[in-house]
């Protein structure tokens, strides 16, 4: 790798960053051998502490759970994805009391906290007389509420940075302004946020674990249940080392399909210059992946 | 407006604690996160490993299973006990320094070349170069991102309230206990953090008049 930043290690440097690199690894590798040592020490890794999670019926529901917060994030990204464009095209609007409502929304709930949307939902609003509120409930709302506000953000954002053509020469061939939003300017600005949409999924996954302070049955509410079994030496270390290994590999898969999609994406753009020049099948191509 | 003026004293006690929270994490974060970016473009190449490593594994962590293992797993551990504020700070700083860390890093790659070139040309070592010449101007460039990850740290010492910290997060359980409307409470405290998010948005915008970068 070259950095503009250091020069090119002659001998006496390269030297100097192997020392430099033991020391590091050093370091890290004393933290981290403190750590297991003193989760040694403390008993954690012995087969009475991991007994628990040898149980079928202990499986099942970690797989449940992990389908508890599967669902609750596949309803929310869903849902708040739905919320950004409406509310990104509400703020855009010429009609200033959809414009209005719109902005305020989304600065509204882009400054309340997240846990404190799910309390709200959750503990506020059966005391203002609206009964029948789920956990589940609770986090899908929460998470819409304020990752529809995030994208709404991300939406308009992109929206706007497309070149004032495009919205012109669709009003010009006839089309009316909803038609220029929904037909030409908004599949365009949802292609350029596309890596930033998936970033603020992998957002939704990880808050998916806020639902357990709403007594939501996920992942995160299963490890506290399981760590606090007295029977099995209260295996909370275990507990969240599953709950971490799950959650991590969910996040990564999911950044993983991002970056997929961020490199597809700019192999796109680059067919899309190659238009200009007379190749036949790429422009095609092109064309149908811009869709 | 009586739930408020009834229970100031919890109010005023969990926006101190959310203020608290914030502020410690917030320095602590912005220490490790610079560190942490340093090495991710440094010419060593295992504390560029290390930096890749624990952003990457950090940041797909939920926030809620930090703390959780700051909570109930490190009393644990047989170490020197702390309290779960300090429990909780040491979480939120770790978490947040991440998201710094590639802020600054994204800064790094908004100073133009030749300025890093220009400071190797006269001599500058690596260290000299970032930390004379490129850091200056990169978190300059990224003032406004700085701050989204501050409000958000600011959002996120809510989180805390699952853990028996007495924050902001935390005034809902303590006044439905007195048999205060839920609701009302709930309002308030979403209130405070309009208003704390307002404040960061004025010192942002105060900031970046002040550091504008001439191009």
């Amino acid at each position: 790798m070259t950095s503009v930043l250091f020069d090119a290690p002659g001998p006496k440097a390269r030297t100097r960053y192997l020392v430099g690199g033991a020391v590091t690894l050093l370091v890290v590798l004393g933290i981290l051998a403190f750590v297991i040592i003193r989760l040694i020490d403390s008993g954690q890794f012995t087969a009475a502490k991991w007994k628990i999670f040898t149980f079928p019926l202990v499986q099942q529901t970690i797989v449940q759970a992990v389908g508890a917060t599967l669902s609750a994030f596949a309803l929310a990204a869903v849902l708040s994805i739905v919320l950004g464009m409406l509310l990104a095209v509400g703020k855009l609007s010429d009609h200033r009391w959809v414009s209005v409502p719109c902005f305020w929304f989304v600065e509204l709930f882009r400054a309340v906290p997240l846990l404190i949307l799910m309390m709200m939902i959750y503990y506020g609003l059966p005391t203002i007389g609206v009964h029948g509120v789920t956990p589940f409930a609770a986090v899908v709302g929460g998470l819409t509420l304020y990752n529809g506000s995030v994208l709404a953000e991300a939406f308009r954002a992109g929206i706007e940075s497309l070149p004032k053509g495009q919205k012109e020469a669709g009003l010009a061939i006839g089309l009316r302004k909803g038609q220029v939003m929904s037909l030409i300017l908004f599949p365009q600005a949802f292609r350029a946020m596309l890596p930033l949409v998936l970033a603020q999924l992998v957002v939704i996954l990880k808050d998916t674990a806020l639902g357990f302070i709403v007594t939501y049955n996920e992942i995160l509410f299963q490890a506290k249940y399981f760590g606090s079994q007295t029977l099995y030496g209260s295996p909370i270390i275990p507990a969240a080392m599953v709950a971490a290994v799950i959650y991590i590999g969910l996040c990564l898969i999911l950044s993983g399909i991002a970056k997929l999609v961020e490199i597809r994406l700019r192999k796109g753009r680059k067919g899309k210059v190659l238009d200009a020049n007379p190749a036949p099948g790429s422009a095609a191509e092109g064309g149908s992946a811009g869709a | 407006m009586n739930t408020l003026l009834d229970n100031l004293d919890l109010f005023t006690e969990g926006f101190k604690n959310t203020i608290i929270l914030f502020f410690f994490s917030a320095i602590f974060s912005l220490i490790i996160g610079t560190v942490v970016g340093a090495m991710r473009v440094s010419p060593v190449p295992a504390a560029r490993a290390v930096g890749t490593v624990y952003v990457n594994l950090v940041r797909n962590t939920p926030l809620t299973l930090i703390l959780f293992f700051f909570a109930f797993g490190y009393p644990k551990l047989g170490l020197p006990q702390i309290s779960f504020m300090v429990a909780a700070i040491i979480g939120l700083s770790l978490y947040t320094a991440t998201y710094i860390a590639e802020t600054i890093r994204s800064g790094i790659n908004t100073v133009p070349v030749g300025q890093a070139e220009a400071a190797r040309a006269i001599g500058l070592d690596f260290g000299q170069t970032l930390s004379l010449v490129v850091l200056p101007q990169a978190v300059r460039a990224v003032i406004p991102p700085l701050f989204s990850v501050l409000i958000a740290l600011l959002k996120n010492t809510t989180v805390a309230a699952g853990f028996s910290v007495m924050e902001a997060g935390a005034i809902r359980a303590n006044l439905s206990e007195r048999g205060e409307p839920a609701m009302v409470g709930l309002l308030w405290v979403a209130l405070g953090f309009i208003i704390l998010v307002a404040l960061l948005s004025l010192l942002q915008r105060h900031f970046e008049k002040k550091w504008k970068v001439a191009r």
